[in-house]
């Protein structure tokens, strides 16, 4: 009994994604025959070399990367800088600022969408549009002060006197950011990171809005406009394509994320 | 600001005070998608809740496979939201979808899912739940384990029944989190636009047009960007009182610890 609803579980989790997965190399007519066959008769491979073409997923998927990659070097560099002058250098009026910064973790994201995206279409003082540019995925990602605030805490636990040790032997500020700060916050940068890829990855109503150039939309947008007049096999072999690089990331870095997630409900 | 203006890009801004508001309050599709957004979020939280925690007690029993599982349940929330809202959409397909197939198999009566006006709504509550519940599985487990194993040893020994564990250790114990993630995930499904745009457009008859999606429709296909802001700021406004108090409980939760 016990077993059987651990079973249940896996296959309502699972399932899914097996369908998924094999319903792209079955030929057309399998796909839509009722009662359906549970695995291919046939495996086309056909269907993911077709997606790959005619949707153009390669340009669409290097869209995402660009995207994404931009989005992480940007919150790496801006989050990093910033929470480390709010940890170490603490300016005048740091509380303050750091208040403000953590006041927008209480505005729900995606209720601004509409203020971001006529901030963006017309950025004050310049007067340039970022429409249809990665930059408008890049410069909002920046302003995340969750990142900000998980790096400052780190920063904050750094055992000071290794810090003073570097002070001593001449390091300027700078230099002891580089040398000494940063690679021993290899696993809290690692985090940041992961959270960053995930995100712009995962987006989907900002790109949709932002990009109205077929041709520099990310994947996410993509699948949906091409999915109304596109073979069904087709489109189910581009979604795994698009599932592809983020379940990998997962399988991959699997262990810290789960700990990640996990080691966050005790701290709150 | 630009709530009391009336704004059309490309031409200058006007000051128009609270005409936007009331626009937007006498539009027909705004009381049914405040309607819709409140449903899902309530029926979100009530299957958002029991799924996922129930699963939880399910698997802190397990001996065996506990990674796996965890990887399992975590896999969903990895995959892009658009590519499991076009998943669903395929399964929800009246004719030859999976959902209906699996009532086929199991002898009951077939559904419309997301295509019928009274279950499309809760067709995709489900979607959401599917794609999401992986992390908030994982923080009930984390949370499960924190209970220290003497209070169940102390229920036992009084003649506890499990159902009676569970209500009177479990619960009470894990209490915290639970408020936490409800809150955390009212604000979230309050916030939902994926699922019904990519499943249902909003239909069918508005049944799943919730409020971020009548947002995008007032900004890109009325090109009425002061309604959408007026929108934008009612919504703002509920969820920050969410979010205010979100914040409030984990300072006063740190304080405790």
């Amino acid at each position: 009994m016990f077993a059987a609803v651990v079973v249940l579980f896996a296959i309502a989790f699972l399932f899914p994604v097996y369908w998924m997965v094999t319903g792209a190399m079955k030929s057309p007519d399998e796909v839509a025959r009722t009662p359906p066959t549970l695995a291919p008769k046939e495996w086309h491979l056909s269907g993911y070399s077709d997606a790959w073409e005619l949707m153009e997923l390669p340009r669409h998927l290097w869209n995402t990367v660009v995207q994404a990659a931009g989005a992480w070097l940007f919150q790496l560099v801006f989050c990093t800088a910033a929470a480390y002058a709010l940890s170490r250098l603490k300016p005048a009026f740091g509380k303050v600022i750091l208040g403000g910064i953590l006041a927008t973790l209480m505005v729900p994201a995606q209720a601004l969408v509409v203020p971001k995206y006529l901030t963006v279409a017309d950025l004050p003082l310049v007067h340039t549009s970022l429409l249809n540019d990665p930059l408008a995925i890049w410069l909002p990602a920046v302003a995340n002060a969750f990142n900000l605030y998980l790096l400052k805490r780190f920063f904050d636990q750094l055992p000071r006197d290794v810090l003073e040790a570097a002070e001593i032997d001449g390091a300027g500020k700078l230099r002891t950011l580089w040398s000494i700060v940063l690679p021993m916050s290899r696993p809290v940068l690692g985090v940041v990171s992961i959270f960053a890829l995930v995100a712009v990855w995962q987006d989907f109503l900002w790109p949709l809005m932002v990009f109205s150039d077929t041709g520099k939309q990310p994947i996410s947008v993509a699948l949906v406009q091409l999915s109304q007049n596109i073979q069904l096999t087709v489109l189910i072999a581009a979604m795994v394509i698009a599932s592809i690089p983020m379940v990998a990331l997962f399988l991959v870095f699997q262990r810290h994320i789960i700990a990640g997630i996990s080691a966050g409900s005790t701290k709150g | 600001m630009i709530a009391f203006q009336k704004y059309t890009p490309g031409s200058s801004p006007e000051w128009v005070g609270t005409a936007n508001f009331t626009r937007v309050l006498h539009d027909p599709e705004f009381t049914a998608a405040w309607r819709n957004t409140l449903t899902f979020t309530l029926l979100a939280l009530l299957i958002g809740f029991a799924v996922p925690f129930l699963l939880a007690l399910v698997l802190n029993e397990l001996r065996h496979a506990k990674a796996f599982f965890r990887v399992v349940v975590y896999l969903p929330v990895m995959i892009p939201p658009v590519v499991s809202a076009l998943l669903w959409k395929w399964f929800y397909d009246p004719g030859a979808g999976l959902a209906n197939e699996a009532l086929r198999f199991l002898h009951l009566p077939t559904s419309n899912w997301s295509n019928g006006a009274d279950t499309a709504l809760v067709s995709l509550v489900a979607v959401a739940t599917w794609a999401n519940m992986g992390g908030t599985v994982l923080i009930y487990l984390a949370a499960l384990q924190s209970i220290p194993g003497e209070l169940y040893e102390a229920a036992e020994l009084d003649g506890a029944s499990l159902l009676q564990r569970i209500r009177h250790v479990t619960i009470p114990q894990t209490r915290f989190v639970i408020l936490m993630l409800m809150l955390l995930q009212i604000i979230a499904t309050m916030q939902v636009f994926t699922e019904p745009f990519v499943i249902t457009g909003g239909g069918p008859e508005n049944a799943t047009v919730t409020v971020l999606y009548l947002i995008y429709k007032y900004a890109f296909l009325y090109n009425d960007f002061g309604g959408a802001c007026a929108l934008s700021v009612m919504l703002l406004v509920l969820l920050g009182a969410f979010s205010a108090l979100y914040l409030r409980l984990t300072r006063s939760g740190e304080d405790d610890a």
